[in-house]
């Protein structure tokens, strides 16, 4: 017998398939709807109508639309996601690639965020009004309000230009070392797999500024529902119960209120990483990080069919299984939604 | 932090660390222990290479670099040292590369080519007249650009190459030009190691695009020792070149970092030894930089310009398109959009030109007294609207410009609209339906003859024409100047009256010459300028 959690995980990812589906014949359509043409932009500046004819035909762009529609349906049932023209490579290879390399940064961006959004959240619910909580809301407005690109380039000019503390904003790796072996694609981890210290701490190193940069863009909301939920927590019926039933006032905040307020604060989390991992394309441009943002962005601008069809895609299953992920969390925050769904 | 580090990484690395990228390639797997920082020199460029084989359908130009580094070609250009103390390659001499000498026939109909005995490719198999005869017959063969760059230089159908033994070879003409030879020497007609690439063609692929595109088989100076597409390319020597001295670096790395204020931090810090074309702002600022130096090379054969379209009812009349030409704030355009880095185009001392130079200045200045003299001797007298259409990609120039020019047209009635098209669209509308009224526009040819320019640039129907001019006179100037010897004493006078009418038609309203300009250490010597504008790492040495 299967239990009812399991029951719960299959049953969404079944709802999810309508969702991938439509999502393909969007994309598909929506990328055949921009203006512009692939097979002339990638003849190339001098080419003539014969070899534009040529490139066209190569990119399957003569047949009609249902028929491209079906082969790329085939092409997709086989895990062929097709070649990406502005960068050479299989769009499977870009991908296995780039979004490992976001996911890295996005992760580290995120840990660094709710390490100081949470307690800071916290605080200012605890004092309304007062000091911390003002420091607290400018800095999340701050943060918030200044375009990514300025801080991570301010970032930059303090510590790699004028102090010499980082390292070259180069990417995911100084020139003098070389990817670890691939595992995960997170080369801190990867290195640390291989039993290479020396490399992971360089690609920590790496990570550290434009990690800084995002998870300052990433303090405000978290912050903010952060310390919503805690002030709706804190006024409610059973902390007044929790106090009066003389509970220390640490076991009252941390365990009684803060539990409860996980709930939106870990529905905002998913929000904050998905929109981050797809909007980090200023960052990854200022530190030639090779992610997924900046890929889709070029794809886009030179319609290059395949790798931008791959990117929403693949982007699509992420939110999917990051959905679930967060449906699965709730339940072990509180067991109450677990069988409910 | 070009700094090797030393010992046990490379020991420990290697199996696996490729798994991401291209694991075909006989990647370098180690960063070897002796590497020294006197032997590797590390460039930043903004755009990503996206193919390591130029005859790839979708090829862009940033991979040029790699037909140039690490393959031969028959023969190449000469270099030349600038006024300025930089190295240029010189089109006016051709000198042998793999060809150790070569002649025309006495019929004049075919040209003979003496392979060098001792050139050998990479895996060491010599390079024979069939290498060269597959090599040049893929070129026509692809199709795409590659195939339009021969066709420049008569070089159409693989009939025309032919193997006489293993070091000989002959080229058929299908017309004597002296386009054919310059032709030979750019990028695109490089020398295939064949055997290699025949063993890795299949029925479907015969020219073996899956395999090159992966896996450069060449006998040119660098190697490709490992390639991460989307972020970096690593040379190494090819200690067996004989094309030439063998560079004075081991190891060029070509690191992609696409922010422009990043690779100036990179190259202040003196993290990087080249930042390779660098923007007009940032060549004026380092230059003064302690340590620093910046080349900024003209960039031969090439103009920006403010394309009038003759489609456009108002600029069907001369007087307009004349009058727009004294219109336009050529001093405020060049500092504000290319911070007076470049070569001036206005201002020129007569209508009639003292030489065949080309580019050369235009005899407008800005005037709007003349400007609207001229315009009220016209039906559009009382002014007119027009949209002024700019390539997004290339706001960096084009935005500032388009926006000078369109303060300065409304002073004399004409009132432009700023119409920004995305880069994707850009050729389509400009310069295939040619349908843009006012336009920016930045064609260089790669052969540096003027006629060349007016080949692409000024005949109906030809691509770059994108304001749709049309002059049976210059057709048949340039029919007969294209193929035509430079000494021949028809050329001059021809030439001349070429760039006569182009001042008198202005179809085309040159504003400035652009550099290509790259910052590099002190340290670093032996950057060389070439017309396809992309890294030549052929002479590198570094202090």
């Amino acid at each position: 017998m299967l239990s009812s959690r399991t029951i719960t995980v299959l049953l969404r990812l079944w709802q999810a398939l309508p969702v991938l589906f439509g999502v393909i014949v969007v994309t598909f359509l929506l990328t055949r709807a921009l203006p512009g043409d692939p097979a002339v932009y990638f003849a190339g500046p001098a080419a003539d109508a014969e070899s534009i004819a040529e490139i066209r035909k190569s990119l399957g762009l003569d047949k009609s639309l249902p028929q491209q529609f079906l082969i790329y349906l085939d092409d997709l049932s086989r895990g062929d996601l097709g070649q990406s023209l502005s960068t050479g490579q299989s769009v499977l290879a870009d991908l296995t690639t780039r979004l490992p390399a976001s996911l890295e940064l996005t992760f580290a961006a995120l840990l660094l965020s709710t390490m100081i959004a949470i307690p800071l959240g916290i605080l200012a619910a605890l004092n309304p009004g007062h000091l911390i909580d003002h420091a607290c809301r400018l800095l999340v407005t701050m943060g918030v309000s200044l375009p990514t690109f300025f801080t991570g380039l301010v970032l930059v000019f303090f510590f790699y230009y004028l102090l010499g503390w980082a390292p070259s904003p180069i990417g995911r790796l100084d020139f003098a070392y070389l990817p670890p072996p691939h595992v995960t694609g997170f080369y801190t981890i990867d290195a640390l797999l291989a039993g290479d210290p020396e490399t992971a701490w360089a690609a920590a190193a790496q990570v550290f500024l434009p990690a800084v940069t995002l998870a300052l863009f990433t303090l405000a909301p978290i912050a903010r529902m952060t310390r919503a939920a805690m002030i709706q927590a804190l006024s409610s019926e059973y902390i007044r119960t929790a106090r009066a039933a003389g509970l220390s006032s640490r076991k009252v905040i941390l365990t009684y209120a803060l539990g409860n307020a996980m709930l939106p604060v870990v529905t905002t989390l998913g929000m904050v990483f998905s929109f981050t991992l797809g909007a980090n394309v200023l960052v990854e441009k200022v530190f030639a990080w090779p992610g997924i943002g900046s890929y889709a962005v070029e794809a886009l601008v030179v319609s290059d069919y395949a790798a931008v069809q791959g990117f929403v895609l693949s982007m699509a299953i992420l939110f999917v299984l990051l959905n679930l992920f967060v449906d699965i969390v709730y339940t072990l925050i509180d067991p109450r939604i677990g069988s409910a769904t | 932090m070009t700094e090797i580090k030393p010992s046990r990484r490379g020991l420990l690395k290697g199996a696996g660390a490729l798994a991401l990228s291209a694991p075909m390639l006989p990647m370098l797997k180690v960063l070897p222990a002796s590497a020294a920082k006197a032997d590797t020199a590390v460039v930043v460029i903004g755009q990503t290479i996206n193919s390591l084989d130029i005859h790839r359908k979708g090829t862009n130009r940033p991979s040029y670099q790699i037909a140039v580094n690490c393959y031969d070609r028959l023969v190449s250009f000469g270099t030349k040292t600038l006024a300025d103390g930089s190295l240029s390659y010189d089109y006016s001499t051709l000198k042998p590369d793999l060809a150790e000498n070569w002649s025309t026939t006495e019929d004049g109909k075919s040209i003979i080519f003496k392979l060098r005995a001792n050139a050998v490719f990479w895996d060491g198999s010599p390079v024979t007249a069939e290498d060269v005869k597959w090599s040049l017959d893929r070129a026509v063969s692809l199709g795409g650009f590659p195939a339009v760059q021969m066709k420049a230089g008569s070089l159409i159908k693989p009939e025309q190459f032919v193997v006489i033994d293993e070091k000989t070879f002959k080229i058929d003409l299908i017309r004597p030009s002296k386009l054919t030879l310059p032709d030979l020497a750019v990028p695109v007609p490089m020398i295939i190691n064949s055997k290699l690439a025949k063993k890795n063609a299949t029925a479907k692929d015969p020219w073996a695009t899956e395999y090159l595109h992966r896996n450069p088989a060449g006998s040119g100076a660098y190697k490709v020792a490992r390639w991460d597409p989307g972020q970096q390319l690593v040379y190494e020597r090819n200690d067996k070149w004989t094309s030439g001295p063998l560079p004075g670096v081991k190891r060029v790395i070509v690191r992609e970092v696409p922010s422009g204020s990043t690779r100036r931090a990179l190259l202040e810090r003196k993290d990087v030894d080249l930042s390779f074309g660098i923007s007009d702002k940032d060549a004026i600022e380092l230059a003064s930089k302690d340590g620093l130096k910046v080349t900024a090379t003209p960039i031969e054969n090439c103009i920006y310009c403010l394309g009038v379209n003759l489609k456009f009812d108002a600029f069907k009349d001369k007087k307009v398109r004349q009058a727009i030409a004294y219109a336009v704030p050529y001093e405020e355009i060049f500092k504000a959009a290319a911070y007076g880095n470049g070569v001036k185009m206005w201002g020129g001392a007569s209508t009639k030109p003292a030489d065949t130079s080309w580019p050369q200045p235009f005899p407008y200045s800005t005037d709007l007294d003349k400007a609207k003299a001229l315009l009220s001797e016209t039906a559009f007298k009382d002014g007119f609207e027009v949209p002024l259409a700019i390539n997004q990609s290339l706001s960096s120039w084009m935005e500032p410009t388009a926006l000078l020019i369109q303060e300065s047209l409304a002073k004399i009635g004409i009132k432009a609209t700023i119409e920004k098209i995305p880069g994707a669209n850009w050729r389509t509308a400009a310069l295939v339906e040619k349908r843009l009224p006012l336009h920016l526009e930045n064609f260089g040819g790669w052969l540096n003859y003027p006629d060349y320019y007016f080949f692409w640039a000024y005949i109906k129907g030809h691509l770059f024409n994108s304001s749709n001019y049309d002059n049976p006179e210059v057709k048949a100037l340039v029919d007969e100047t294209l193929h035509m010897e430079i000494d021949n004493p028809d050329y001059a006078p021809k030439v001349k009256r070429l760039i006569e009418i182009a001042f008198d038609d202005v179809p085309r309203i040159p504003l400035w010459q652009p550099t290509l300009s790259s910052g590099m250490t002190s340290d670093l010597e032996g950057y060389e300028f070439w017309f396809h504008r992309q890294l030549d790492a052929r002479k590198f040495k570094k202090a």
